[in-house]
């Protein structure tokens, strides 16, 4: 059995737009903090991961914090780079190599929807420049094949933004803090139906850091560790229905999303009926819906059900995205999985405030997904 | 009739004046691709022989895109005269979903598993006049 790793020191920029600081002053403010949380010094961080998609190489931080010559890897994986850098930073304390290890994200994104360019992704031009290859696109042709196959219907998109901003209104760091009406969100613009507007994220801003020890430790530096009982990423198989893909396999094949869940399950030794509380990847409504079930919370066409008795909400049986999720945060890409993760300490830890989980939460979960087929999922434990 | 000009030539053959999607075919495992691959990410093979998608097809997903991508997308339109066109993804004789732009954007007008056939738009203006890409459009008969 491999060592237990605690997380003993967490870090947020808030996200949303920050006109006045970069995206890597963003990701110095959260490292500080988290650093702060757990009490010890830069100097004696053993290595560090850490990335950002359109902000710089995160380990320009080094400039900020301090030249201690550490190992500082970068990490480009899409929105799974936070759930990377902790997978590493998890692996790294495993095997011996450091005692203490950050994981560290922070973006700074254009406003409006991402401009991917095809050769980047080892497509031809062509799947650009004749408007194929949006995000926003994909989001919606797998939400309406869902919804077709799993008797989904427009009411589940719509609560399942509506719960986002609702829990948004009760978080001090959220981006978007004003509930919004069933209609508001039902009747705003179409984007890409069957999702519009206020059911997609946002590209945004903010830093988020984590402080990972070997567990038999971690009580020395902070009274509340919180054990990542796993931490894994996996990637697409043939067949599985992934954003950029200018056609699908006859046969399909389950998404990263699946196979990255059972082998954090299995790891963990728990199931999905033992999680108190769940962070699921929301870029849109439609991928939280698929992500209920592709996770193992839900039977595939069961959601619209849970999300109409409430059972999603703070006080329910499966409360998800209590922070208001990337709904309500906005997505900087770089940062995006470990607001997941400090939420879900948050919550552990007993200190989410307004929002906090009732009863005596134990385990969390936490999932991201991203461009072009990887998910990220850690079970954390109090 | 001379055939239009093309985004991308290589991914269309006529058959007279009726345009069919070319992929390519696994020589080992017979696994079919989108546009012509060079190795099987199925089998993990590197023989690959041309193949004919074909040209009719039935609606397996779509959406409708409602604001003006940015760049690389280049039909020079602006925010101002932007159209939103149909996307979605076309179930093919061999059961490869193709992604493809649908002459159809009216929601009303759609529904999956409803038979479509290819044809070529165009969706930008150069100096030297119309390029074309393809399209489905609804068809009588799958």
């Amino acid at each position: 059995m491999a060592q237990d790793v605690a997380i003993i020191g967490i870090g947020l920029h808030p996200f949303g737009r920050h006109d006045t600081l970069t995206g890597r002053a963003q990701g110095a403010i959260a490292l500080r903090a988290a650093l702060k949380d757990a009490g010890i010094g830069w100097e004696s961080v053993g290595i560090a991961y850490g990335g950002s998609h359109d902000a710089g190489n995160a380990d320009a931080l080094c400039n900020d914090l301090g030249l201690t010559g550490l190992p500082f890897i970068n990490v480009a994986n899409g929105c799974a780079t936070g759930g990377s850098a902790l997978a590493s930073a998890v692996a790294a304390i495993r095997s011996g190599s450091a005692e203490f290890a950050v994981a560290v994200g922070f973006d700074k994104h254009p406003r409006g929807a991402f401009n991917p360019h095809p050769r980047d992704w080892g497509l031809p031009d062509w799947y650009g420049e004749t408007g194929l290859m949006l995000t926003t696109q994909f989001f919606a042709l797998k939400t309406r094949r869902y919804m077709h196959e799993h008797g989904i219907t427009e009411d589940a998109l719509v609560r399942v933004a509506q719960r986002a901003f609702r829990n948004g209104a009760l978080n001090p760091q959220a981006w978007r803090r004003r509930e919004m009406s069933y209609a508001e969100i039902a009747e705003s613009m179409p984007v890409n139906l069957p999702l519009r507007q206020y059911m997609f994220c946002n590209p945004a801003e903010g830093g988020a850091a984590l402080v990972l020890c070997p567990a038999e430790i971690a009580k020395r530096y902070h009274p509340k560790p919180i054990i990542v009982k796993a931490a894994v990423v996996r990637t697409r198989h043939h067949g599985s229905f992934e954003v950029f893909s200018p056609a699908l396999a006859a046969q399909q094949a389950p998404a990263p999303t699946v196979t990255a869940s059972r082998a954090a399950f299995e790891q963990a030794g728990v199931g999905a009926r033992d999680i108190d509380v769940l962070q699921l990847q929301d870029t849109d409504s439609g991928s939280e819906i698929i992500h209920m079930a592709e996770n193992g919370f839900c039977e595939h066409g069961e959601q619209e059900r849970l999300l109409r008795d409430g059972e999603t909400e703070i006080g329910g049986r499966l409360p998800i995205n209590t922070d208001g999720g990337c709904l309500a945060n906005g997505e900087p890409i770089g940062a995006s999985g470990l607001r997941q993760v400090i939420e879900i300490c948050t919550q552990l830890r007993q200190e989410a405030g307004a929002r906090q989980v009732p009863g005596d939460p134990r385990l969390g979960y936490t999932h991201v997904y991203g461009a072009p087929g990887v998910s990220g999922v850690t079970i954390l434990q109090r | 009739m001379p055939h239009p000009v093309l985004a991308s030539p290589d991914l269309i053959r006529f058959e007279g004046d009726t345009p069919h999607l070319v992929g390519s075919r696994c020589d080992e495992c017979g696994e079919v691709y989108f546009p012509a691959t060079d190795s099987c990410t199925r089998c993990t093979a590197t023989r690959m022989s041309p193949h004919d998608v074909g040209h009719r097809g039935t609606l397996w997903s779509w959406t409708i895109q409602g604001f003006l991508p940015k760049a690389p997308y280049n039909s020079g339109e602006t925010p101002e005269t932007f159209r939103p066109y149909g996307v979605g993804y076309v179930e093919m004789a061999s059961g490869i979903k193709v992604e493809s732009r649908l002459t159809v954007a009216d929601e009303t007008q759609l529904q999956i598993g409803m038979p479509l056939e290819l044809t070529l738009i165009p969706y930008r203006t150069t100096g030297e006049g119309e390029v074309f890409t393809f399209a489905f459009r609804p068809s009588a008969s799958a």
